[in-house]
């Protein structure tokens, strides 16, 4: 099979002429000089790659943040009952390879219909995201599709504390303060 | 900066003896008349790429010898897999080296398939191939930033920046992540492509080849970057293969040795492509391949666009993964050179060892033989020229 050969080219009388009338220089500065033409006029699309300005302007710009993204986590309710979807399986806290997932429950006789079944309800849950390295484990071994990591991103808190997450946290997800354009 | 008298190197540990227990006498006259001096470069200075110190030994400017201290970013992966199911590894794998993090979960859930004996769909081996490649696209253009800007190329950063931006794009929207991907699982991946990934990556793939051109126009024809890397670091075919180096390292030097043709896995060998090869083995060489790997990378995207097969991309895996006793090695061609995991399994759900090969570690020992004999500024370029990242140096 052919090798791509790369080779440094000797140099030829046109090319000492280009050096000396400084046309390195110049091209490179027609590349830059391209682009700060085109920055005055072109308006800043987000994501499109061929335009000349590329910052986010952030707080007053959001993010297209995409949809499988993981970020703060999550734990759905029953859309129907409000309840929480947990089972108190425990399976996440196995799955985490940091053990940021505390998992606590009791068993409690519950009242399905007429008849009454012993079973493990979730008392408390506590997700420790200083810990948690987003690797989405967690959310792939949930049976109920309970927990999960949501698109939100802005978890930055002003004391320590606040990285642990409970499970009213947990369910309702952070007040953000959101500023305007 | 540490001075110390020209009669005192330093020792195996990297540490000068005397410049804190004692006091060091300076005879008048002898600071600047000596003839060596010993200096740190690190672990803070920004061009070592992260937690590196250098120790330099300097006869003027001119560089007499030199030491590499590593350990600043010890975290101890290997121990830590011991007690990590083989599932629970792979993200720690993205933080090995955390700029080509697809990469990296691509050895090591190879590695756990070989272990298994599983079979990966085909479609899975497909979007690994692109995700890899891409991957690859990204980690040089991050080194091309970075070594253009330890060398004074300020504008190049920005410009290989914003493609790169538009690969993070694609892994957000495909894997859910930008940097520490967790890209693949062991049997296959667990999201399918989404819609619109098809034409995302091809409008990609056709800006990229015109914006390459633009970084070579300033830097190719660039006086200055000339001048800082042509001869800079020369290194012969059999020393680089005496220092077990690989990658494009490895590469710029001439030899034809790529793990995708030496030793294929996935789905490389279905796919057209050339290995670029350098022919004086300097610093500019190693650019030059860079530039040319990613020109490949887009052949190699395109093809396995056009040939993507249809199916399911998670193979059948039990839950709960207990390998058969025995041992395994697996490597891939990752972008800084031959990453491999080496496996022990005693039959439980824990690895019972797990070693990394890790490229940057082992490419690094090259930077003395690089070293010697040049200027304090061209150790800089150096070391941006066989691309280390510290993650992957100390694991």
């Amino acid at each position: 099979m052919p090798a791509v050969k790369t080779t440094i080219g000797r140099r030829t009388l046109g090319e000492v002429i280009k050096r000396l009338l400084l046309f390195d220089l110049f091209k490179g500065l027609f590349v830059t000089f391209s682009y700060n033409w085109r920055a005055l006029y072109e308006k800043r699309e987000g994501g499109n790659p061929n335009q000349a300005i590329y910052t986010e302007q952030y707080p007053l710009e959001r993010p297209r943040v995409s949809e499988r993204f993981r970020g703060a986590p999550r734990l759905n309710l029953d859309p129907e009952t409000g309840q929480t979807l947990c089972i108190a399986c425990d399976l996440c806290a196995l799955a985490c390879p940091v053990d940021c997932i505390e998992v606590g429950s009791i068993r409690r006789e519950v009242r399905e219909g007429e008849k009454v079944n012993k079973k493990k309800v979730l008392t408390t849950f506590v997700f420790d995201t200083s810990r948690c390295m987003f690797c989405n484990l967690c959310s792939e071994a949930c049976p109920t599709d309970c927990l999960e990591l949501t698109q939100s991103f802005e978890l930055a808190v002003y004391h320590r504390s606040g990285f642990r997450w409970d499970r009213e946290m947990l369910e309702k997800g952070i007040d953000y303060v959101r500023y305007a354009k | 900066m540490n001075v110390a008298p020209n009669n005192q190197i330093p020792n195996s540990q990297g540490l000068v003896k005397g410049m804190h227990e004692q006091e060091v006498e300076i005879a008048p006259g002898t600071l600047f008349d000596a003839e060596e001096m010993v200096i740190n470069m690190g672990p803070q200075h920004p061009s070592t790429h992260g937690v590196l110190r250098v120790i330099l030994k300097l006869d003027g400017e001119t560089v007499r010898d030199l030491d590499c201290d590593i350990g600043y970013l010890h975290r101890g992966v290997e121990k830590i897999a011991e007690h990590d199911t083989y599932a629970m590894i792979t993200p720690y794998w993205d933080r090995l080296d955390y700029v080509a993090a697809v990469s990296n979960d691509l050895c090591y859930v190879g590695g756990v398939e070989k272990l298994l004996g599983v079979e990966v769909p085909r479609r899975a081996e497909y979007l690994r191939v692109i995700l890899t490649e891409l991957q690859r696209i990204a980690s040089h253009l991050l080194w091309l930033g970075t070594h253009a800007i330890d060398i004074g190329a300020v504008t190049v950063l920005l410009y290989a920046f914003r493609e790169r931006e538009e690969i993070l794009k694609i892994f957000e929207d495909f894997i859910g992540a930008r940097l520490t991907a967790h890209a693949f699982r062991i049997g296959g991946l667990w999201w399918d492509a989404y819609p619109e990934f098809d034409k995302r990556v091809r409008d990609f793939l056709k800006i990229l080849p015109g914006r390459i051109d633009e970084y070579e126009t300033l830097l190719n024809a660039n006086r200055i970057w000339l001048s800082r890397t042509v001869g800079i670091g020369i290194l012969p075919a059999d020393e680089a293969i005496n220092l077990s180096l690989t990658g494009p390292v490895l590469r710029g030097s001439g030899v034809n040795y790529d793990l995708r043709k030496a030793q294929p896995y996935s789905a490389y060998p279905e796919f057209d492509f050339e290995i670029p090869l350098g022919e004086n083995g300097d610093t500019y060489d190693r650019y030059l391949v860079r530039m040319a790997e990613i020109r490949q990378s887009i052949r190699i995207i395109e093809q396995a666009l056009d040939g993507l097969p249809e199916g399911p991309v998670m193979a059948k895996v039990p839950k709960v993964i207990k390998p058969p006793v025995g041992e395994v090695y697996f490597s891939i061609e990752a972008p800084k050179g031959e990453i491999g995991v080496y496996l022990v399994s005693d039959g439980t759900t824990k690895p019972y060892r797990m070693r990394i090969r890790p490229p940057a570690f082992i490419n690094l020992q090259s930077l003395r033989r690089l070293s010697i004999g040049h200027l304090v500024a061209d150790v800089v370029a150096l070391i941006g020229t066989i691309d280390i990242v510290l993650g992957e140096v100390d694991r």
